[in-house]
């Protein structure tokens, strides 16, 4: 079948020739955690938005729709207190007051396996002055942030919701991107955003390549109830298969992010539930007692990709559809955030002062101010993740020693934790102290 | 390369600000007729082109684009300061009767419109006119552009402006002292004029002359007189005369390393005057 059809074409000129077209400054497509987030923080600063999504809404903040966690990095944090969502969000957000590195390998039926003699402690009490333990950040599930973001998303005034919703085609026309969507209606917006995600189509359509390559890692996430408090300390094991991350949750729960080689991930996959559970404490140990799963377990390959480009034409991409980083430091929806809280800065500036906000010299100051720095955030963790996943002898002395080094420093430590809070670098306006 | 072409960016702001080659100097002698600027629908396509052009931000106006921000911002606070408004709205200028002289495709006449302000533009290019008004049309905007020049306006007893703003056209115009008057009449009692323009230097001739004209060649050889380059003094004492009170000069530089453009002291190429004309009792 040719590529266009002539039915096609006829479709496209209908859907442009148009029943309705509604107008608004923003049109954000994707009403997930990044888009929704991204509606409120520009409608904050006066925008109206239409935030359009595949999926009806409600959909989303059922448990089974996203079992996964999020960090939420401190810097992050002040963003959504500032929005006003932090009050909603709190209760279910697990703080993180310390962070223990180590670097092990698991029991197996040679080596009694466990921790290698270099660990790197982060303690919290060292980033404020009158030594009280204070959140690095916090682990949220997904579902709730979905829900307190869209609760607030359908009860903004400049926020129009057009769920469920595929949008079908774009066109510039002047100063809008006209975008039509299935139903026959158009929206004509100054600027489009592209929230829709790692696969992101809008990006894709758009022109915009990426950069990319899987890991050979796979991520299994799982939420497990302790028998023993875990006194809200984030643990980050290094092990050969990839790092085996323990995330406080309120309520003595953690969330637990598993990577292993693919392979091994499909395998363990497999298994019934006692006998994964076997495996995990395997890695686990017995410091938080006995464990038992809650809720689902769910598996995903680790890729990398960052988009060559982060606009184009009165289009810009936030999020994963502009960049996805290997979970090891809990850093993929913290650079969202920033994305959101920098185009914020740029599209108001640009407002300010009478700027048409989808021109390419307003959208090239977002994409300097953010490409090039998750550029080098990304490839700094992508080295982290190669330097620790192995099991070679010198490495593991080369990993052993820094961690050591790094704790011996305390201004390396809090260079460390104030990286790892998104609160380094040139700070959007809603992400300052 | 880069630095290169960076530390020559003010230079092509100048070009881009709407001395291409088309750009006519305006000499007292040339009577402009006054006529509504229309578009013939079989020029629409043409125009929309060259619109495309000024607007383009990676083509042959980007260091204008780049600019922008930082003059407009400029602009609109000493505007805010001297109305009253404020400048975190966005509607700051709403109401404020603005006159653009030398709007070229309309770069700054658009912002300012959107500002709130409303806007005459005048150009002595009918070109630009058009391109201008083909770009507005697309943009929604409603701006008063007329293919006309500031002497034709004192002649025809235009109702004078809240603002006057001679940005980058007084290093053009054949007789600085008769235009900077009359730029000075249409300014209401209690209005401002801003003005931008090359200083009279040995640094603004190496740059704005010698190194555009005839070592990049960005510009026709012949493009700036720089026997027309104009001292802030030089600029202040016909605008004085005219009964405005004018601030010392704002130093308007640029930074290769950083790209960024800056509103500072030095005044040694590009500077910006603010005058007012005090208000009646």
């Amino acid at each position: 079948m040719p590529l266009t059809s002539p039915s096609t074409f006829a479709l496209r000129a209908l859907t442009f020739r148009d029943m309705k077209t509604r107008t608004t400054d923003i049109l954000i497509i994707g009403g997930g955690p990044a888009g929704s987030l991204a509606a409120l923080a520009l409608a904050d600063a006066g925008f109206s938005c239409v935030l359009a999504e595949k999926f009806p809404l409600k959909v989303q903040r059922e448990a089974s729709f996203d079992g996964r966690t999020t960090a939420l990095a401190y810097a992050g944090q002040r963003l959504l207190d500032r929005l006003g969502l932090w009050e909603a969000l709190e209760p279910e957000a697990g703080p993180i007051h310390d962070i223990i590195v180590t670097d092990g390998r698991p029991k197996d039926r040679f080596r009694q396996g466990g921790v290698a003699p270099g660990f790197l402690h982060f303690d919290s009490r060292l980033l404020n002055d009158d030594n009280d333990p204070q959140a690095m950040g916090w682990i949220v599930e997904n579902r709730h942030m979905r829900a307190v973001f869209l609760e607030a998303v359908e009860t903004h005034a400049l926020i129009q919701v057009k769920a469920p919703s595929n949008w079908q085609d774009t066109k510039i026309d002047g100063a809008r991107n006209l975008v039509c969507f299935e139903d026959g209606q158009s929206i004509a917006a100054s600027l489009v955003i592209a929230a829709d995600g790692r696969p992101s189509p809008l990006r894709d359509h758009a022109g915009l390549r990426t950069t990319k390559w899987s890991y050979d890692q796979s991520g299994i996430v799982c939420t497990v109830k302790c028998e023993k408090d875990h006194q809200n300390i984030a643990q980050e094991y290094f092990l050969p298969g990839g790092p085996f991350a323990v995330l406080p949750l309120p309520r003595q729960r953690a969330n637990l992010v598993w990577t292993e080689r693919t392979p091994q991930a499909k395998a363990l996959m497999t298994l019934p539930k006692p006998a994964l559970m076997e495996f995990l404490q395997d890695r686990f140990g017995d410091y938080l007692g006995k464990l038992s799963f809650e809720g689902p377990i769910w598996s995903y390959p680790l890729s990398f990709h960052i988009a060559e480009k982060f606009y184009s034409d009165r289009l810009a991409l936030i999020g994963d559809a502009a960049h996805g980083v290997h979970p090891i430091a809990g850093q993929g929806f913290n650079l969202g955030i920033k994305d959101i809280a920098a185009l914020r800065d740029v599209l108001s500036d640009a407002a300010l002062t009478g700027l048409d906000i989808g021109h390419g010299a307003v959208l090239e100051r977002y994409q300097s101010w953010r490409n090039f720095d998750t550029a080098a955030l990304a490839f700094g963790m992508d080295g982290l993740c190669r330097l620790f996943s192995n099991d070679l002898a010198p490495l593991r002395l080369i990993r052993s020693t820094g961690l050591g080094l790094v704790n011996k420093s305390p201004a390396l430590r809090k260079f460390f934790m104030r990286l790892a809070g998104n609160d380094i670098g040139d700070l959007p306006s809603l992400m300052r102290a | 390369m880069r630095l290169t072409y960076g530390a020559f960016a003010p230079l092509a702001s100048f070009w881009a600000a709407g001395f291409d080659a088309a750009r006519p100097v305006i000499t007292k002698n040339e009577t402009f007729i006054p006529v509504t600027t229309s578009i013939d629908p079989s020029e629409v396509e043409k125009f929309s082109k060259i619109a495309a052009e000024w607007w383009d931000p990676k083509g042959k106006f980007r260091p204008l684009h780049k600019f922008n921000p930082v003059r407009l911002a400029f602009i609109r606070d000493r505007i805010c300061e001297q109305f009253g408004r404020e400048s975190h709205q966005r509607n700051s200028l709403a109401g404020l009767r603005i006159l653009d002289v030398g709007c070229g495709g309309g770069l700054v006449s658009e912002p300012m419109a959107r500002m709130g302000a409303a806007m005459t533009s005048i150009d002595a290019s009918e070109r630009n006119i058009k391109t201008a008004l083909t770009h507005a049309k697309q943009s929604g905007l409603e701006i008063d552009y007329r293919h006309s020049t500031i002497e034709d306006l004192v002649a025809q007893k235009e109702p004078p402006f809240d603002v006057v703003l001679n940005l980058e056209v007084v290093e053009h115009v054949a007789n600085v002292e008769q235009f900077l008057e009359d730029s000075a009449v249409l300014v209401r009692p209690g209005g401002l004029m801003i003005l931008a323009t090359i200083n009279k230097t040995v640094k603004a001739l190496l740059t704005a002359k010698i190194t555009a004209e005839y070592i990049l060649r960005w510009l026709p050889p012949g493009t700036h007189d720089p026997s027309k380059f104009v001292t802030p003094d030089t600029a202040s004492a016909p605008m004085k005369r005219a009964g405005l009170d004018v601030d010392p000069p704002y130093g308007v530089s640029y930074n290769p390393l950083s790209d960024q453009w800056r509103i500072g002291s030095d005044a040694s190429v590009n500077y910006m005057l603010v005058a007012r004309r005090p208000a009646a009792n």
